[in-house]
């Protein structure tokens, strides 16, 4: 998603004017009984460690009058969630923090339910993936990876992945184009078990987001061949030995001319009040000065974008015009029938 | 080997400063408390708690955290043995013998025998963890699908054929469990499934919902029928019921090492819990020369399933710390947990976090045995709890139900469910249809499902894969004799009678 990602920097550039006038405001609305995030995936995911993270940064440093609650709504992947989040108009105490699950879910399923039935509130981050192999494989470089599974006859290889129809199997699909080769597509319930899955010889590789797979990494078992990004990441501290994230390739430069970002940001129900959205981005924006959101953020390899109001909106409109037509492409999209 | 010693008493140390033992003992009783409210769960406990211990150091956090966690497996018990309501998916086998026995007013046997086996159990997981905590995770590793599948078709295995009932309705109540497992969205595919289009069917039944109303509306339901009376008030109320039955306990040494040998293996592998403590039972069963008796108030019935449900809970903790993949959803909300205090599971946290993971162990063994003092010198007081007239109990495990049924998804459709599943388990009860193995294919089928769909998926259709290595054609093999072992013990006694007739029984 090269233009997206064009659009997204050129939006954080803009946006710092903007974020200046909203956060003036702030004071006038407070909340009054405690705020609710839901986390539209089970518990120990991506979306989960950075909502109870978050929890307990606005906690520890006092951010909020009313204390944080953190609500796991996993049923539908996800669509319990956001059905949720959608019949709760006009509720200023409701969060909910999202994953790509949020264009995918509808799409997949046909719940009758879209991004515009909420209130963008913030974009956090933007989580990248990586191609990892095990360590034991001879796989060195992406290329190495690439020239076996060319070289092999269909469904050879086998990529494991989180749920079905969702962001890794769209990579998956991706990937299966630019080598002209099918793969086993093996669905697990959590990235962690993808991890040690591969860790164990299961599958023969994945695309987990950094922060499952690095302590894996670190101890020797897996190995990163490629990050799905335009750029290298920015994170130069030495992670497994004397490699650092900034270490990793682009799997662009290594002839995989695959991109995918994943969006870790926060909605509210339809019909909330305009201060209660500008009290929560001030809130976040205080979040995100905080030691232990730096830490999170480097832990995990994460783009640190951050975007609010009509930026945000825009590039989440984009970003869905684009799973659309990745998963029509690969035949992923719910029969209109019922 | 040496220097883990030397860590551990270092960890003791640690675990035994005067505030770190009040954490222990306050985490203990919000434990229990937590397991005794049926749906809320040690999962949601521990969650709801977690944000209270981001001011503390990691090490007193996750004291405090991981005795919320053991009060809670301790907890769940106390609900299943006095009212039949399971706390937690993993005290559904405690029932079966546990609820018996309350009635015929021995409830301070059956919980002294239930909280001392889930110690013994926990006890047996964490000194494997300490011994050999390396072997162990790597051992997990060889669990990919198929091995996986293989673990839950040897839980199914070792339990159908087990009730007195006929298998034909055995058979029924496993399908209509295996149906309504398979309601919500296909993790496999991303279809819905038998949802009809309706927006509150997309997350499925959550097993919670229905064992709360088969087993404690359902209960209420026939109690009330019955003219309003409990039978358990004869329940004798004093602590030398504790004492009178750990003078019996030891006797079922055997039992009690088999339970942990087996829930050690589930809470690795990572199947969990409560298959555990549904094979364990089952197999309890088989072996046992009382097996005859089982279901109708047997002390070994309440010893084995507690036992092994212990020995896998805390079993599980070892892949979370060491691979970073949670046994049990409770886990999985402790590793939120490690996150949060900056603390990265994996491979490498027994060497870079030595005071941390050595301090978790040492808290394991305090906890448990601070926990079952706590609990055990209650026992009379839960045993109490028999003597309130049911007229006034009644109500209260109601609303004790549905805040318990609600609080799994935080939804009022939940509640609805649970009334429903209440009228559905009478009639069942009624009609003499057993409820657990629907219970064990609402909460096993899915993930059998899932693993043996991934298997095959990796195969590509070859069945071949479940006898593909020593591992899982060994699991595979025993699942088989299990579930032929009626017919093979039936053949093999025509044999030894010298009867003719080797047609086998059906």
């Amino acid at each position: 998603m090269p233009a997206t990602s064009k659009i997204l920097r050129f939006g954080a550039a803009c946006l710092g004017g903007a974020l200046a006038f909203s956060a003036a405001p702030a004071a006038a609305w407070e909340p009054t009984h405690p705020i609710e995030i839901i986390v539209p995936a089970g518990t120990g995911g991506g979306a989960d460690q950075m909502a109870r993270t978050m929890q307990g940064i606005i906690t520890k440093h006092a951010l909020s009058k009313q204390p944080v609650v953190v609500i796991n709504k996993a049923g539908g992947a996800g669509g319990e969630g956001f059905l949720d989040v959608k019949n709760s108009k006009g509720n200023d105490h409701k969060l909910i923090i999202t994953l790509s699950n949020l264009f995918t879910t509808p799409l997949a399923t046909g719940i009758p339910f879209s991004w515009k039935d909420m209130t963008p509130v913030t974009m956090m981050a933007l989580d990248e993936f990586v191609l990892w192999v095990n360590a034991e494989k001879p796989y060195k470089t992406a290329k190495d990876y690439i020239d076996a599974i060319k070289a092999a006859p269909d469904n050879t290889f086998k990529m494991g992945g989180t749920g079905s129809k969702q962001e890794d199997q769209i990579i998956t699909v991706a990937l299966q184009k630019a080598t002209g080769k099918k793969m086993i597509y093996i669905p697990q319930a959590g990235g962690g078990a993808v991890a040690v899955q591969l860790v164990g010889n299961h599958v023969d590789s994945t695309v987990n987001n950094p922060i499952e797979a690095v302590a894996h990494w670190r101890a020797g078992k897996l190995n990163p061949l490629c990050v799905f990004d335009s750029q290298k990441l920015d994170y130069k501290d030495k992670i497994a030995g004397d490699k650092s994230w900034n270490d990793i390739p682009t799997c662009k430069s290594a002839g995989l001319d695959v991109e995918y970002l994943m969006l870790r940001g926060f909605f509210m129900p339809p019909g909330v009040s305009k201060d209660a959205v500008a009290y929560y981005v001030d809130m976040f924006k205080k979040v995100r000065e905080t030691p232990e959101w730096k830490k999170l953020m480097s832990d995990g390899a994460f783009n640190t974008t951050f975007m609010v109001g009509d930026e945000y909106a825009k590039w989440v409109a984009d970003a869905e015009k684009l799973h659309e037509g990745l998963m029509k492409e690969a035949g992923f999209l719910a029969a209109k029938s019922n | 080997m040496f220097d883990d010693i030397g860590n551990l008493v270092h960890g003791f140390a640690v675990v035994l400063q005067p505030q770190n033992l009040l954490l222990m003992v306050v985490g203990i009783v919000l434990g229990v408390i937590v397991g005794v409210l049926p749906g809320l769960g040690g999962a949601n406990g521990v969650a709801i708690l977690l944000p209270l211990t981001f001011s503390m150091s990691p090490t007193s956090a996750i004291i405090m955290l991981s005795c919320i966690y053991w009060g809670a497996l301790f907890g769940g018990a106390i609900t299943s043995i006095l009212f039949n309501i399971p706390g937690e998916p993993w005290s559904v086998a405690t029932t079966f013998d546990g609820y018996p026995m309350a009635q015929q007013g021995r409830a301070g046997e059956a919980l002294t025998a239930a909280f001392t086996s889930s110690f013994v159990g926990a006890l047996f997981a964490v000194i494997m963890i300490t011994l050999v905590a390396p072997l162990v995770a790597s051992f997990a590793l060889r669990f990919g699908p198929a091995e996986i599948f293989s673990v839950y078709f040897l839980a199914f295995c070792s339990f159908v054929g087990l009730s007195k009932e006929p298998p034909f309705k055995t058979v029924a109540s496993m399908m209509i469990g295996f149906a309504l497992g398979a309601v919500g969205l296909d993790q496999m595919t991303g279809q819905l499934r038998l949802t009809f289009g309706s927006e509150t069917l997309i997350g499925g039944f959550d097993f919670l919902i229905a064992v709360i109303g088969l087993f404690g509306i359902g209960e209420i339901l026939l109690t009330m029928e019955e003219g309003l009376s409990f039978r358990g008030k004869a329940a004798k109320i004093n602590l030398k019921i504790v004492i009178q039955t750990w003078k019996e306990l030891p006797r079922y040494w055997m039992l009690s090492l088999r339970s942990c040998l087996i829930g050690c293996w589930m809470g690795i592998s990572p199947a969990g819990a409560t298959p555990a403590s549904f094979m364990s039972y089952g197999i309890a069963k088989r072996i046992s020369k009382r097996g005859h008796n089982f279901g109708k108030g047997e002390i070994e019935g309440v010893i084995a399933p507690e036992t092994a449900a212990h020995a896998a809970g805390t079993a599980a903790l070892l892949p979370m710390l060491a691979l970073g993949v949670p046994g049990s959803p409770t886990a999985a909300v402790l590793l939120g947990g490690l996150l949060i205090w900056g603390l990265q599971p994996g491979p490498l946290l027994f060497v870079e976090q030595t005071e941390f993971v050595w301090g978790l162990i040492a808290s394991m063994y305090m906890g448990n045995i601070v926990g079952l003092i706590v609990v055990l010198t209650c026992v009379p007081l839960f045993a109490a709890i028999l003597r309130i007239p049911f007229s006034v109990i009644a109500p209260i495990i109601l609303v004790l139900c549905a805040i318990g049924a609600y609080t799994v998804h935080n939804n009022t459709f939940d509640v609805v469910m649970m009334l429903v599943f209440g009228v559905v388990g009478y009639f069942m009860k009624k009609a003499n249809y057993p409820l657990a193995p629907l219970v064990l294919a609402i909460v096993l089928g899915d993930k059998a499902e899932v693993s043996l769909r991934q298997a095959l998926l990796g195969s590509q259709g070859n069945l071949g894969v479940f006898f593909s290595n020593g591992l899982v054609a060994t699991v595979m093999t025993l699942g088989l004799i299990a579930l032929f072992w009626p017919i093979i013990q039936g053949g093999w006694t025509r044999l030894r009678s010298g009867k003719s007739g080797l047609r086998p029984a059906a």
